[in-house]
């Protein structure tokens, strides 16, 4: 192996990978974020747990039920995804004519209950979940051997944000979305269920955070505290992606994941901090954000 | 006399603790061309909110054939045929000329197709793919209208089209109006251009303080001249 | 944000006999109560206080005050501990480390508004707390033990809890007095108006980002001064002061008191001290409790009880 700049390139390529993994979750929740912040003007900080959710309901499949990976893939966003339905018909809808920052207290408060309530069943430490058996196993690229799973993950979360992006940008479900974006009330007089869309769309994004837990699994373990510290990167990568765009939180997640993973292997002290330092910078010079439009 | 398509009465409506509307009363007969007019401030636009369930604080009646309105949710509105074209227009920055225009949903039978739009508004076909607000101030009026027509609604609700629009294009909706009225459309439309609207409408009605103060047939009109005076400020 | 809770100005003879009143319950409280848990209310009250400036006059909700908390504890720790200042001296450097701190995540925060002004100081005290995590002079998972109390001016010995007590009592009268007087300043009235109406207070000639700026560096510095008292009291500094966590813990205390109103953070914090000490004997999950109180609150109850109780006075 040839080092790169003084480092190995097995480990140079070893963090990029691992770079690039986080970049994948970063992207998929940005994503969800964004999604749900457009049409609901609602950041939901109960993001973090309903990844976790995701992660967990997966585990509790297969714990319980014997249901597997592929299986689980579906069923665990979709089951995430009704308790987002319960959360927003029952709870979320009662803010929306208030200041959106009791949206954000109230996401928070669940949050803290539901955390709070896996903590105490489950505890602090981990339970681990393996990858099924068609993706187990590693590749050898040459440079570095790429574990198949993980190389999953990428291409799986790469594909879902460009369908999530498509159906937004290029089809008519996507243009009426937009559209309630904008002016929900004249979509409204229009004759679309503008209260109804605004269900599915939380269901979605929440969905999305369970899908991206449950790809998580079989990578870091199954944890009541994995989507806490998870969920305040995810913000810093929203403040400075902006969340006008549905491309650039996409591109800024993947893009702050490698940052990371380079960070990890240049300067390791550092890789905690570094997505928060590059917020600081964008606020400084761009505070709209890369991708923003001022709201 | 048939029955009225859209019959309001003792429409009262307000905005948070402002009482705005203090008894609205008016028929709107399928095939007619009925103009609501009045001064600024004088409760037209929010007249037109109301039936469309916009404003949300409303009371008395509202029916639109056979269908009490004030019952019914906000979202299914336009489902009793009813196509709202705002003041503002209401052109989405964020989808293209082709998804405003589809974007409303049909609501019935007998809407006119893309090809009949696109024949009756060339421009918009040919800036389909351009985004919406790039769009001149006079083809966005004609997209707004376009994309109700396309639903198949019987009653256009249109809340001063002309405002703020080159002469030339004025003619244009006039004639446009004139064209939908002559194929059987019900039109309410609000207008501070009372030129405009003495050419198209069979009967105005005058608004002043959020009630109907006077109504004017077409064949009124010279008669009832220093009535329109008095309450427009003409 | 709009719940506001508005009270009468200035002083008169039922609020002078009032605050007596209220002195000597403060005063005669420790023979009754244990003087730490006292303490341990008055810290928080000062912090919840602190806090409520921001969001109650100037309408900016901060999700990482814990950063100048927990930040000023160390700093204080560390000032009386290793380089052994007395106690007025340790508990002035966290407030000015709090200030410095303000000074900062405040410019940048500023920057943007509402949403995305929360956002970015819990993203900026969640990078504090990693640097806490990691810095060798925080004492990572242990912190900073054993701090020692000291003489206050060389005459008060602030290891009998008394004392101390007394003392601590006097720094929250002290900081509850100057944000009384910053509030109804003039200074005060400009916050007010940006709140209410910032492009015209922009229209009228204001710098409104400096006062902006100033409000938060006064608020952080007020938290720091709650901080480092408490670092003294406890004679420990830890990670658990500056977690997004205890973000959180300020922000409900304040909620569920009353934001924008004087007495609202100190009763939360008095409510949120005493469920936390009654809760940790229990088997209930005190995070669990928390968040069901925020949802509550948020849904059915945004005045807080001392807001809810000046609205329903002003209703009579």
């Amino acid at each position: 192996m040839i080092p790169l700049l003084g480092i190995p390139t097995q480990v140079l390529f070893g963090q990029l990978l691992l770079g690039l993994i986080n970049g994948s979750f970063y992207a998929l929740l940005s994503l969800g974020l964004a999604v749900i912040f457009g049409l609901l003007n609602v950041i939901n900080f109960a993001h973090g747990v309903q990844y976790m959710l995701g992660a967990f309901a997966a585990w509790l499949l297969l714990t319980n039920l014997g249901i597997g990976y592929w299986p689980a893939l579906v069923l665990a966003p979709l089951l995430v995804a009704l308790f987002g339905i319960v959360l927003e018909k029952l709870l979320l809808s009662r803010l929306y004519r208030l200041d959106p920052l009791y949206g954000l207290l109230l996401t928070f408060g669940v949050a803290l209950i539901l955390e709070g309530l896996f903590r105490s069943w489950y505890g602090t430490s981990g339970q681990p979940y393996s990858p099924p058996a068609m993706l187990t196993g590693g590749v050898n690229l040459g440079f570095m051997v790429l574990p198949i799973y993980r190389g999953w993950v990428i291409l799986a979360s790469a594909v879902i944000c460009l369908a999530t992006w498509f159906v937004i940008e290029k089809t008519p479900l996507g243009a009426t979305l937009r559209a309630a974006t904008e002016n929900p009330v004249l979509v409204q007089a229009f004759g679309i269920n503008v209260p109804r869309m605004i269900t599915l769309t939380y269901a979605f994004g929440v969905g999305l955070a369970g899908l991206a837990g449950v790809l998580a699994a079989p990578v870091y373990q199954v944890s009541p505290l994995m989507g806490s510290n998870l969920i305040i990167v995810v913000f810093a990568v929203v403040v400075i992606g902006g969340m006008g765009s549905i491309l650039g939180a996409i591109v800024t997640g993947f893009a702050l994941g490698i940052f990371e993973g380079l960070t990890k292997v240049f300067y390791p002290p550092a890789s905690n901090i570094v997505v928060f330092v590059i917020m600081a910078v964008v606020l400084l010079i761009r505070p709209a954000g890369l991708f923003g439009r001022e709201r | 006399m048939a029955e009225p398509l859209l019959h309001v009465r003792g429409l009262q409506g307000f905005y948070g603790e402002s009482h705005v509307l203090h008894g609205v009363d008016l028929d709107v007969f399928p095939g007619e061309t009925v103009t609501l007019l009045g001064r600024n401030g004088a409760g037209k636009t929010t007249t037109l909110r109301a039936i469309m369930g916009i404003l949300r604080r409303r009371q008395g009646t509202i029916r639109m054939g056979g269908v009490d309105l004030m019952a019914t949710p906000p979202h299914r509105v336009a489902r009793a045929g009813i196509g709202y074209v705002p003041e503002e227009r209401g052109i989405f920055a964020s989808l293209s000329v082709a998804e405003n225009l589809t974007l409303p949903p049909k609501v019935a039978e007998g809407g006119m197709s893309l090809a009949e739009l696109h024949r009756l508004f060339p421009n918009l076909a040919e800036r389909a793919s351009s985004q919406g607000t790039k769009l001149s101030g006079g083809e966005q009026q004609m997209l707004a209208i376009a994309r109700v027509l396309r639903t198949g609604v019987r009653l256009l609700l249109l809340d001063e089209p002309t405002e703020g629009l080159a002469p030339v294009i004025v003619q244009r909706i006039g004639e446009l109006l004139r064209t939908l009225k002559a194929q059987g459309m019900t039109i309410l439309l609000v207008e501070q251009n009372f030129r405009f609207a003495s050419t198209l409408a069979d009967r105005h009605y005058l608004m002043e303080d959020g009630r109907v103060v006077g109504e004017i047939r077409r064949e009124e009109m010279a008669a009832k001249m220093d009535l329109l005076h008095e309450t427009l400020g003409v | 944000m709009a719940v506001i809770g508005r009270e009468a100005e200035g002083l008169n003879g039922t609020r002078i006999a009032a605050a007596l009143a209220v002195a000597i319950l403060a005063l005669g409280a420790p023979y009754v109560l244990y003087p730490v848990f006292l303490m341990k209310l008055l810290c928080f009250a000062l912090f919840a206080c602190a806090f409520n400036l921001l969001i109650g006059y100037v309408g900016l909700l901060s999700f990482g005050h814990a950063a100048f908390f927990g930040g000023a504890a160390y700093v204080s720790a560390h000032a009386a501990k290793v380089w052994g200042w007395p106690p007025e001296l340790a508990i002035l450097a966290g407030t000015a480390a709090a200030a410095t701190l303000g000074l900062v995540i405040g410019f940048l925060a500023i920057r943007r508004q509402g949403i995305y002004f929360a956002m970015i100081t819990l993203a900026l005290s969640q990078m504090v707390f990693f640097v806490a995590l990691q810095a060798p002079f925080t004492g990572g998972e242990d912190g900073i033990q054993s701090v020692p109390q000291g003489r206050l001016f060389g005459l008060f010995d602030l290891s009998d809890g008394l004392t101390f007590y007394h003392v601590v009592l006097a720094i929250f009268a002290i900081g509850f007095f100057v944000i009384w007087r910053i509030v109804h300043s003039p200074f005060g009235q400009i916050l007010k108006a940006i709140r209410e109406n910032e492009p015209r207070a922009i229209s009228l000639g204001y710098r409104v980002d400096a006062y902006k700026l100033t409000a938060f560096v006064m608020s952080a510095a007020l938290a720091g001064l709650a901080g480092g008292t408490k670092a003294l009291v406890f004679q420990l500094a830890s990670l658990t002061d500056i977690q997004w966590q205890m973000s959180g813990e300020v922000i409900l205390m304040t909620l569920l008191g009353g934001i924008g109103t004087m007495l609202g953070p100190v009763v939360g914090a008095g409510l949120v001290v005493t469920l936390e000490n009654t809760l940790a004997e229990s088997a209930l999950p005190v995070t669990v409790v928390t968040g069901a109180i925020f949802v509550v609150v948020v849904l059915l109850f945004r005045r807080g009880i001392v807001g809810e109780i000046a609205h329903w006075l002003r209703r009579k």
